[in-house]
């Protein structure tokens, strides 16, 4: 595993940059492959420079499990955010700030939050202030500040913190 | 398009509904940074064709060209992850560039502070 390391810093990374030269080219001749493996080799020792914390992915069901459930709600908040822009004016009067404390600290799950929230059109993620741990958002439709907060901590957080915590 | 008379009817009414639907999904979230009242709000809207409305064109765009190469086509979901992991760097620094605007200028669009963090146990 260590030789692995010294020379392959981020076997992972190295993979999914294999897998996405080869997707770009569309093809699996060798001669990309051994490109795609030479630019993938470059990729990951450039990121030994940036030193990024380590992480590590737990629990691939609760993965799948999180996919789903965002795949669910992208489509249910586009509905949703689609009927505010084409109903009445009053629907659209109900935006405001809300802010919530989270028990999560690791930086990735902090990102896949980031993106999950952005994904999902009527929830914008502000700031996070890390000292206090709070998350500060925009809603689009900011009528119970309660059930927004149990959706983001029940639905996503538990779930981001099996898999990343 | 040239190739596109070679296109069997089946796939090209699916890629025509898919691409149609997308068009139109990306047509409202536009509609909606007119309609909307301000700028956080207005943030939202474009969420909608960088997502779904994307997500559809790019499944048409799968469908047209495996078919018409015959071949298994999928490098549109590079564009997709690419889409989904960078939209939320923008729209992050796009909000927090107009709070901090709003809370200098003391305009009364953003709350001076941040509201009362909710707690669930």
């Amino acid at each position: 595993m260590s030789l692995i390391r010294r020379v392959l810093p981020f076997p992972l990374m190295f993979l999914a940059l294999v897998v996405m030269w080869l997707l770009l080219k569309q093809s699996v001749a060798p001669g990309t492959v051994l490109f795609g493996a030479l630019v993938a080799f470059g990729g990951t020792w450039a990121m030994v420079a940036l030193d990024p914390p380590p992480a590590r992915l737990r629990r691939p069901r609760a993965v799948l499990q999180l996919a789903g459930r965002v795949f669910i709600d992208v489509f249910r908040s586009n509905l949703a955010v689609g009927r505010i822009i084409l109903g009445e004016a009053e629907r659209r009067t109900h935006a405001g700030f809300m802010s919530l404390r989270l028990e999560m600290t690791d930086r990735y799950g902090l990102a896949v939050l980031a993106i999950i929230l952005t994904c999902t059109p009527g929830t914008q993620w502000v700031s996070y202030d890390p000292s206090r741990g709070t998350l500060l958002l925009h809603v689009l439709d900011l009528v119970d500040e309660l059930e927004w907060a149990e959706l983001i901590k029940l639905r996503y957080e538990v779930l981001l913190r099996e898999i990343f915590e | 398009m040239s190739e596109a008379p070679d296109l069997p009817l089946w796939a090209a009414l699916l890629v025509s509904v898919l691409v149609l639907l997308g068009a139109v999904i990306a047509l409202i979230g536009s509609i909606g940074l007119l309609r909307l009242p301000d700028f956080y709000s207005r943030v939202h809207a474009p969420s909608l064709g960088a997502t779904v409305g994307a997500g559809c064109l790019l499944v048409g765009s799968m469908i047209c060209f495996s078919v018409l190469q015959g071949r298994m086509l999928v490098h549109e979901l590079l564009i997709a992850l690419f889409l989904t992991i960078t939209t939320p760097v923008t729209l992050m620094l796009l909000a927090r560039a107009a709070l901090h605007r709003d809370r200098v200028e003391r305009n009364g669009d953003a709350p001076e502070r941040d509201p009362e963090p909710i707690d669930i146990a």
